[in-house]
């Protein structure tokens, strides 16, 4: 028999329905998992004691025939999810002592479907970051190596702890967000699945804020189909998020298998950028192919303002965080540094608190707000953010869906791209237009570099199609057929 | 008559702008399910959302929506279809969030007016803007010789801030302004107006200039809470910002606060650095649009407002521009007035409730809503001196008794048989009996001593104890005499 | 856009963020490294859009006005670093 931590979640879910096993048994098994793979610091908080109590409880329901939809389903949750009485830190110091009074509307869901907490998944502090090296608590380890090297490398951020939990088979599945990428990225750095949803199709209610009008939550799973369960758990409409949408869930897993015939799937040329590594180039070329053996029409699209959207976001998104976390003030909660007066307190807490990626992008979104500056920075952005989703709009007039690869590289090493921002920056090139446009987006690990690492194609479809979506991505994975899986 | 400060270089006239924050009467705040209650033990009426907790999200109270709209309607102002609530960022302890939540360049009602009752007539005053905002917390700093305290239970409550234009001229019409602007708030029942409870302060902005020049560099005077204290400041700062011009000096634009006890503005002792308030739209929250038909159906709700009441207070009821205004200055008063003025003289109505009711309260301290004396039993009252029951001046009494007992006035009349005496003779009797007692003076007045006269009903009507009907006696009295 | 180390004094000021003096001039020299970059926005013709103000195409949605939270102050302070009597406590303001 498989390793319990080696099923996926469907599987998983069968054996438990089955009673081939417990929710105990499964708890175990990934807890276990979980101390093996300490060393990749893909976790800030463990909840051991909570995911035995929840896994007992879950069996009790199972017995009781009350089983819900995930129940006994092991999972990370990213420290950016308020969760009540658990400390949430946001990988920052500055939520130092932390412990929520609520739980986030996206971990309730979870818990309400019967999932089991295995702990709070490290991320970049405040989701701000590509390889996640900015947490306040280490950086995460992916359980990735290149062939024949053993340096260290990055998961991807800002997800990075769910990620590499995932990948590393600690967990069934994790939460995790996407603001620019923070998703898709390390799940294709991973060799996992990473989901984004449209902007507001997850709540937003208790996930401490980055940018408000980019941040969405969204699952990580080793398929498309446990991707699928977790984002059909994760949806829904909340009233306490005016962002969140009422359409009604869909059955995600119901059409996954519904096939790409007939689909047509869009190519935008701009996504060929300079210097795109020719094993990402032919992976998208294999892209190409897979949907086309499957039935699906491939046309070259458009999206003229592509390059613009990663200076773009690099505007909105430091903006909207130098407000949001305005509110880390040392007054109410985590951190305080004593100071003189209010404001000399104010400072040197936030001063401590935040690290320097989190300042730098409070300074810049500080920057482009302030008197003299907002309609050249901000409102020239939001601008050309609406010129941004216009070529998407008119791009799926003529296709269905947008292929392309997930990110311009795969997975590099701790500390080869913190010296130069910019540089870490452009990891985000091709999630960035999604996420300013509020798209669904996926990350299907779809081949490995020539180092060995995995590396993901992404699609891109209409807003709430994300049954499309996951179609196409089921298509693309049964094509791949990737089954490589890290070492550690 | 134009209002002037005389300075010793000339004369000066004075540009007044106010900005009225307006809280709005609802149960829950702006943007949370926290109550608005007053009084509450402090950080009791807090919700997640309003003590910024991680992760929290604003969703906008419909009410305070409505509220807002209502308010705008009751000012004649525009109703903007499509407004923002944007971000106004600064960091202060009692601002949870490091923003308020306002509306900046899109606000909720646009241009409107007021119409102000003054004296020498009326005089209208733009409304610029009214925008939607939040409340913040609430500091003290005088609990502790080190350390500022800090209650939210105020943080989140919906304010209306109302701006005019500088429109007012004198600290007169300023104060006519404000209370202007809460009679309004009343009738439309979106704010308390109540001033010592923090529910409506006024921000006055206030300049100087000579007559028909530019406009002079304006001070803001801060949190007035009271609308005479609103005209001692403009008054103080008026005539301290001539002292400065005069002396050759400059008005430096500032923020100051009244100090009502020594009766005069002083600068914000706080380092006035450079507000940048970073404005940006809230993410959290979508452009609110207002579609014609819930306009059309807020306006559906409106009561007859003061300026309309006034004019057909004036048409309906025959009375002066002046008492029209007066009664319907509040919403309660003039119900009062016209319950008892249906059917009846409007002059008389006005008379009783604006002489005799608005002295009696005043005296008591109390409000009419409390008043002992309903409009039906007023009305009662006049009834019984327009058909001859009683004299007017006995009316004065059982009025009196009335405001004490609250009992009808025919009952009071019964009981103490005060009613007039009609009865001709009788009234023949006491007459008789008058001019037996007083032959000297019977004979004077017949010699042409017609002054007189007055003596004798005098003495009639104190001997049937003021009941008699005064025309009866007048009739009778010079029928006996001349006759 | 170059800023200088004023500049970022005085943004961190703003922004409440102590700095200390020995990183202003590197900081100076990132911001500006960003903010240049981020020009390149200005590339675009962007005088025939507007600012993109939602990014789901629905209607703001209103809560009714019925009180459904609050009610306790110790939830509220229970995370605070200081608190007495009730209140938070900070540092006195000078007003």
């Amino acid at each position: 028999m498989t390793a319990l931590t080696d099923l996926t979640l469907a599987a998983a879910r069968e054996g438990l329905a089955a009673k081939r096993f417990s929710a105990r048994e499964l708890a175990e098994a990934h807890l276990t998992a979980m101390e093996r793979a300490r060393a990749l610091n893909a976790f800030i908080t463990e909840t051991p004691e909570r995911a035995l109590a929840d896994a007992a409880a879950s069996d009790a329901r199972r017995s009781r025939g009350e089983a819900g939809p995930l129940d006994g389903i092991p999972i990370a949750v990213k420290d950016l999810f308020c969760t009540a009485g658990v400390a949430t830190t946001a990988g920052s110091h500055i939520l130092h002592g932390f412990r929520p009074t609520y739980e986030s509307t996206v971990t309730a869901k979870l818990w309400q479907a019967g999932a089991v907490m295995l702990g709070k998944a490290n991320l970049d502090e405040f989701a701000m970051g590509s390889s996640n090296e900015t947490s306040h608590h280490g950086p995460v380890v992916s359980p990735w190596r290149r062939r024949g090297d053993n340096r260290p490398l990055v998961p991807g951020g800002s997800s990075g702890g769910s990620a590499a939990a995932v990948a590393a088979r600690i967990a069934m599945g994790a939460t995790g967000t996407d603001t620019g990428g923070s998703i898709r990225q390390p799940a294709a750095f991973s060799g996992i699945v990473g989901l984004k949803p449209t902007y507001g199709r997850c709540s937003r209610w208790g996930i401490v804020a980055f940018a408000s009008s980019l941040d969405q939550a969204g699952p990580l799973a080793r398929s498309v189909r446990d991707a699928a369960i977790l984002l059909g758990a994760m949806a829904g409409h909340d009233p306490k998020d005016s962002t969140s949408v009422a359409t009604p869930v869909p059955d995600y897993e119901q059409t996954l298998q519904a096939g790409v015939k007939g689909l047509r799937v869009g190519i935008p040329r701009e996504y060929r950028v300079d210097g795109m590594p020719v094993e990402v180039e032919a992976l998208w070329q294999r892209g190409i192919e897979w949907l086309r053996a499957g039935g699906a029409a491939i046309e070259e699209i458009s999206l003229p303002h592509t390059r613009y959207a990663l200076p773009t976001y690099y505007i909105v998104a430091p903006a909207e965080a130098s407000s949001n976390l305005a509110r880390y003030d040392g007054v109410r909660y985590g951190l305080r540094v004593p100071g003189g007066s209010v404001d000399a307190m104010y400072a040197n807490t936030r001063g401590a608190g935040f690290g320097r990626e989190v300042r730098r992008r409070i300074l810049i979104g500080t920057y482009v707000l302030s008197a003299g500056y907002y309609d050249a920075y901000y409102r020239k952005a939001q601008r050309v953010r609406a010129l941004v989703r216009r070529d998407f709009d008119q791009a799926f007039a003529r296709v269905d869906v947008v292929l392309t690869p997930t990110a311009p590289s795969a997975a590099f090493a701790i500390g080869e791209k913190s010296g130069d921002p910019i540089a870490m920056y452009l990891n985000d090139v091709f999630t960035v237009p999604a996420s300013l446009a509020g798209l669904p987006g996926i990350s299907v690990p779809a081949g490995l570099d020539a180092h060995g690492l995995p590396l993901g194609l992404q699609l891109i479809g209409r807003p709430f199609d994300e049954p499309t979506v996951l179609q196409a991505a089921t298509a693309l994975e049964t094509a791949a057929g990737f089954t490589a899986r890290p070492e550690v | 008559m134009a209002y002037v400060i005389e300075g010793a270089t000339g004369t000066w006239e004075l540009v007044i702008g106010l900005e009225v924050h307006a809280q709005v009467i609802s149960k829950a705040k702006l943007f949370s399910g926290a109550s608005t209650d007053f009084g509450a033990t402090p950080n009791s009426q807090v919700s997640l959302v309003d003590a910024a907790m991680p992760g929290m999200l604003p969703v906008i109270n419909g009410h305070c929506v409505e509220q807002a709209v209502k308010t705008g309607l009751g000012l004649a102002a525009e109703i903007n279809r499509v407004s923002v609530f944007d971000r106004k960022n600064y960091f202060y302890p009692d601002l949870p969030a490091g923003y308020q939540i306002s509306q900046y360049s899109q606000p909720i009602v646009g241009k409107g007016r007021i119409i102000l009752d003054l004296p020498d007539g009326t005089r209208e005053i733009g409304i610029t803007r009214l925008h939607l905002e939040m409340d913040a917390g609430k500091s003290l700093h005088d609990q502790h010789p080190t350390a500022s305290f800090i209650d939210l239970n105020r943080a989140g409550v919906a304010l209306m801030e109302i701006v005019s234009e500088p429109d007012l001229r004198s600290p007169e019409e300023a104060g006519a302004y404000v209370r202007k602007l809460r009679s309004i708030l009343r009738y439309v029942g979106t704010c308390d107006g109540n001033m010592e409870e923090g529910s409506l302060r006024v921000d006055a902005n206030v300049s100087v200039r000579r007559a028909g020049a530019q406009y002079g560099t304006r001070c803001e005077i801060k949190n007035v809470n009271s609308v005479r204290f609103v005209m001692r400041a403009i008054e103080y700062e008026a005539k301290r910002q001539v002292a400065v011009l005069e002396a050759g000096g400059t008005v430096a634009q500032e923020t100051r606060l009244y100090d009502a006890n020594r009766g005069e503005t002083r600068p914000m002792r706080a380092k006035e650095e450079a507000h940048d308030y970073r404005y940006f739209p809230d993410p959290d929250l979508l452009p609110l649009e207002l579609d014609a038909a819930f306009i059309a159906r807020v306006k559906a709700t409106l009561p007859e407002l003061p300026d309309a009441k006034k004019e057909r207070f004036i048409r309906d009821f025959k009375l002066s521009p002046y008492d029209a205004g007066v009664l319907v200055a509040e919403q309660a008063s003039a119900d009062y007035f016209e319950a008892v003025a249906r059917g009846r003289s409007g002059k008389a109505a006005a008379n009783w409730v604006m002489g005799d009711l608005f002295g009696a309260l005043n005296k008591a301290g109390r409000d009419i809503a409390e008043t002992p004396v309903s409009a039906t039993q007023l009305g009662g009252l006049i009834d019984l001196i327009e058909d001859g029951t009683i004299s007017g001046r006995l009316a004065k009494e059982v009025f009196e008794a009335m405001f004490e007992t609250g009992r009808d006035a025919a009952q009071i009349v019964a009981e103490r048989g005060l009613q007039q005496v009609t009865d001709s003779g009788a009234i023949a009797a006491a007459i008789a009996a008058v001019i037996g007692a007083n032959a000297d003076k019977v004979a004077e007045y017949r010699g042409g001593k017609d002054k007189l006269f007055g003596f004798f009903v005098g003495q009639v009507m104190k001997a049937t104890a003021g009941k008699a009907n005064p025309k009866l006696v007048n009739d009778l009295l010079r029928k006996k005499l001349d006759g | 856009m170059s800023i200088d180390r004023a500049t970022v004094a005085k943004i961190a000021r703003l922004a409440r963020i102590a700095v200390p003096e020995e990183e202003l001039e590197a900081l100076a020299g990132e911001l500006s490294h960003i903010l240049t970059w981020v020009e390149q926005l200005s590339e675009v013709d962007t005088s025939a859009v507007a600012p993109m103000t939602s990014v789901v195409a629905m209607k703001l949605p209103w809560r009714a006005d019925v009180v459904t939270e609050g009610g306790a102050a110790e939830p509220i302070l229970q995370n605070a670093p200081a608190a007495e009597r009730g209140f938070f406590v900070v540092p006195k303001v000078v007003e």
